[in-house]
C-alpha cells in the first residue's frame, strides 16, 4: 500500500512537471474560467455574485477533466501510457497517480481564481474549510470522470466529444444557474446523478448559502463515490485494452 | 528448503520459460503455441519477419497483454499471477523509444527509479553512472523530446537498466537507427551479456542476431519454426561446398578448359570471380593447384563459401530474403 501510494505520488508529480504546470497549460486552465465567468459578470454585474460558487464548480470541471483527457489520451497515442504499465505498479495505482496529478491542477486553478474573485468582489467565504475540501474532492472526481473519458477512446478530439456528452447537460442541470429544486420533477433525476450537482451544493454552502439537496457532508461522500466508480471504471477498460 | 539450496536451485533453473504460449487479436492468431526457455545469462534471440508475433511475445512477457493461453515464468515468478515480482525482475526496452519528451534525460531516469521502488537518492546516483556508461553525461539536462533517435534508443535502454534487472527485453532495438547508433548500441548489448544479464532480443536484422545472440528461435506467422544456436543453424542448411576463385590472365579458353576439373561437381562465373560447387576441398585444391600451373596463371583470391544464417532463414521458414528487410509500416 505504501509503495502504490509512493509511485501514485511520483506519477501525479511527474504529470505536473511534464503537463499541467508548465506556461501554456496553465494560461489555458486559467482562460477557460476567465472567460466564464467574464461573460457572465458583463452579462448581469448585480446578481453575479450568487453565480460565483457555481461558476467556480463549472470552471472546475471543465479546466480538469479536459487536462486530464488529453494528458491520458496523449500518453496513449505516443506509448507513454504502456510504459507506465512495464513498471512494477497495478493499473490501478497508475491512474491513481493521473488522477492525482490532474486533480492538483484544478485545485490549484480554482484556488488561484479564488483569491482574484474575493479581491474584486466582496464575496465572504463562511466556510473555508468546507470550501477546500469540497474543492479537492470535486477535482479527484472530475479528474476521475476525465480519466474514464480519455481511456474510453483513441483520440484527443474524441475524448473532448466524449466529455462533452457529459459536462453540458451538467452546466443547465447541476444547479449552476437554475436551482435544483426549481427543476420540474421529471428532470431532477437527471440532476441527482449528476457529480457537479453535489459539488456545486457543498461549494454554495461553504459560501453561506443554505444547502438545495443534502447535507454538504453527505454531498461529499456522494462525490468521493464518484471517483471512485470512475476510477473503477477506467481500471477496467484499460484492462479490458490489455487483454 | 533451506536458503543456500534455494539459491543452487534458483541458479540452475532457466531465467525464462515459455509454454504453449497462444493469442489471438479477434480472429487474427497472432501467437500459435510457442513455447521456448531462456537460460541465465544467455542472449537469446527471436528472429522473425515483420508480423510474426515478436512484439506480441514481449508484450505478454512484459506483462502489459495477456495471454489467451499458456504460461510464462520468469525467475520462477508466473506472469499472471504474479505480474508485480515479475516487472521488478526485468528490464524492457520497448520498440519505440517512449520516454517522457517533456522530461529531462536525469528526470527520466530519475522517474524510471523511483517507480521500481529505488529511493531517490539511490535513483540520482544509477542516472549519472548509466548517462556516463552509455555516454550521454552531456545531455543530460537536455529534454528527451529534443535528443537524436540514436541518444533517445540509448536513454530508453538506459532507463530500462536503472534497478539493475537480472533479464533485459530488448524489441527491435536498432530498428530505425543510422549504422553507427546501431553499431554503438550493438556494442552496449555486447557488454551488458559480459555482465551476465540474461538478454531476451527481438529483430528482423539477420546479421544482428547471428552477431549478438547464443541461441535463436525462428518465428514465423506466430509459431517457432525451430530454435538453435547460429551456428548450427548453418550447418543445418544443405547447401553445397562451394570454393570462389579468381585468377589472371582470364581467357575464354581457360573458362573451357575448367570443365576438365574432375574435383568440381560446376561451376559459374560471377562477374570475374568463378564459383566452384565441390564435394572434397582437399582434392579440388590439389587439381586447382595443378591446373593453375598447367596453364601457368596466378591465384588472385580463393575463398570457401560457407552458408551465412540468411541462408538458413531462407531455407527453413521458405521465406524470400527481402520480407526480413521491411520495416514496420511497409517502407524499407
Amino acid at each position: 500500500m505504501k509503495g502504490a501510494l509512493r509511485s501514485a505520488f511520483f506519477i501525479a508529480l511527474k504529470d505536473m512537471k511534464a503537463y499541467y504546470f508548465k506556461p501554456p497549460n496553465i494560461s489555458w486552465g486559467m482562460l477557460f474560467p476567465l472567460v466564464f465567468i467574464l461573460a457572465f459578470y458583463l452579462r448581469s454585474p448585480i446578481a453575479f455574485a450568487h453565480l460565483i460558487p457555481g461558476l467556480l464548480s463549472l470552471s472546475l470541471l471543465f479546466s480538469t477533466t479536459s487536462m486530464e483527457a488529453i494528458v491520458i489520451t496523449f500518453e496513449r497515442m505516443t506509448g507513454a501510457l504502456e510504459r507506465l504499465m512495464l513498471y512494477p505498479v497495478s493499473v490501478t495505482t497508475i491512474l491513481a497517480g493521473k488522477i492525482s496529478g490532474g486533480a492538483c491542477f484544478g485545485i490549484t486553478v480554482t484556488i488561484v481564481f479564488l483569491l482574484g474573485l474575493i479581491i474584486l468582489f466582496p464575496l465572504h467565504l463562511e466556510k473555508p474549510l468546507l470550501f477546500l475540501m469540497s474543492v479537492v474532492i470535486s477535482s479527484f472526481t472530475f479528474s476521475a470522470l476525465g480519466a474514464f473519458v480519455s481511456v474510453s477512446v483513441k483520440q484527443v478530439f474524441e475524448a473532448q466529444t466524449l466529455a462533452n456528452l457529459f459536462r453540458f447537460p451538467m452546466i443547465f442541470l447541476s444547479g449552476v444557474f437554475i436551482p435544483v429544486s426549481s427543476l420540474p420533477s421529471i428532470i431532477k433525476p437527471i440532476a441527482y446523478i449528476m457529480p457537479l450537482t453535489y459539488s456545486i451544493d457543498s461549494i454554495k454552502v461553504s459560501f453561506g448559502y443554505a444547502p438545495q439537496i443534502m447535507h454538504p457532508l453527505l454531498s461529499l461522500i456522494i462525490l468521493v463515490v464518484f471517483a471512485f466508480v470512475f476510477l473503477g471504471l477506467s481500471v477496467n477498460i484499460l484492462k479490458g485494452r490489455m487483454s | 528448503m533451506p536458503g543456500r539450496i534455494k539459491d543452487k536451485v534458483l541458479f540452475l533453473m532457466d531465467a525464462v520459460t515459455v509454454k504453449e504460449l497462444r493469442k489471438n487479436y479477434n480472429a487474427f492468431t497472432a501467437l500459435d503455441g510457442i513455447s521456448f526457455s531462456i537460460r541465465r545469462g544467455e542472449v537469446f534471440g527471436l528472429l522473425g519477419p515483420n508480423g510474426a508475433g515478436k512484439t506480441t511475445t514481449i508484450k505478454i512477457l512484459s506483462g502489459i497483454s495477456m495471454p489467451a493461453s499458456g504460461t510464462v515464468k520468469i525467475l520462477g515468478y508466473d506472469i499472471v499471477s504474479n505480474p508485480v515480482m515479475v516487472k521488478q525482475n526485468i528490464g524492457v526496452v520497448p520498440e519505440t523509444s517512449n520516454l517522457y519528451p517533456e522530461l529531462t534525460c536525469t528526470d527520466n531516469l530519475i522517474f524510471a527509479g523511483r517507480l521500481y521502488g529505488i529511493s531517490t537518492e539511490k535513483a540520482k546516483t544509477g542516472a549519472k553512472e548509466l548517462l556516463h556508461i552509455f555516454g550521454l553525461e552531456e545531455k543530460r539536462d537536455v529534454l528527451f523530446g529534443r535528443l537524436s533517435s540514436g541518444m533517445k534508443r540509448r536513454l530508453t535502454v538506459a532507463a530500462s537498466l536503472i534497478h539493475d534487472p537480472p533479464v533485459l527485453f530488448l524489441d527491435e532495438p536498432t530498428t530505425g537507427l543510422d549504422v553507427m547508433s546501431a553499431r554503438a548500441l550493438r556494442e552496449i548489448i555486447q557488454k551488458l551479456k559480459k555482465r551476465g544479464i540474461t538478454i531476451l532480443l527481438t529483430t528482423h536484422y539477420i546479421e544482428e542476431a547471428d552477431r549478438l545472440c547464443d541461441r535463436i528461435a525462428i518465428i514465423v506467422k506466430g509459431k517457432i519454426v525451430t530454435i538453435d544456436t547460429p551456428d548450427a543453424l548453418k550447418k543445418s542448411v544443405s547447401i553445397e561446398k562451394a570454393v570462389d576463385v579468381k585468377i589472371s590472365p582470364y581467357s575464354p579458353f581457360i573458362e573451357k578448359e575448367f570443365s576438365k576439373i574432375t574435383t568440381a561437381m560446376n561451376y559459374e562465373k560471377r562477374e570475374d570471380i568463378f564459383r566452384f560447387f565441390i564435394d572434397d576441398l582437399d582434392a579440388f585444391l590439389s587439381e586447382l593447384s595443378a591446373f593453375i600451373k598447367k596453364h601457368n596463371l596466378n591465384i588472385e583470391s580463393l575463398n570457401t563459401v560457407s552458408p551465412s544464417l540468411e541462408d538458413a532463414f531462407v531455407e527453413i521458414t521458405g521465406l524470400r530474403r527481402e520480407i526480413m528487410i521491411q520495416e514496420k509500416g511497409g517502407g524499407k
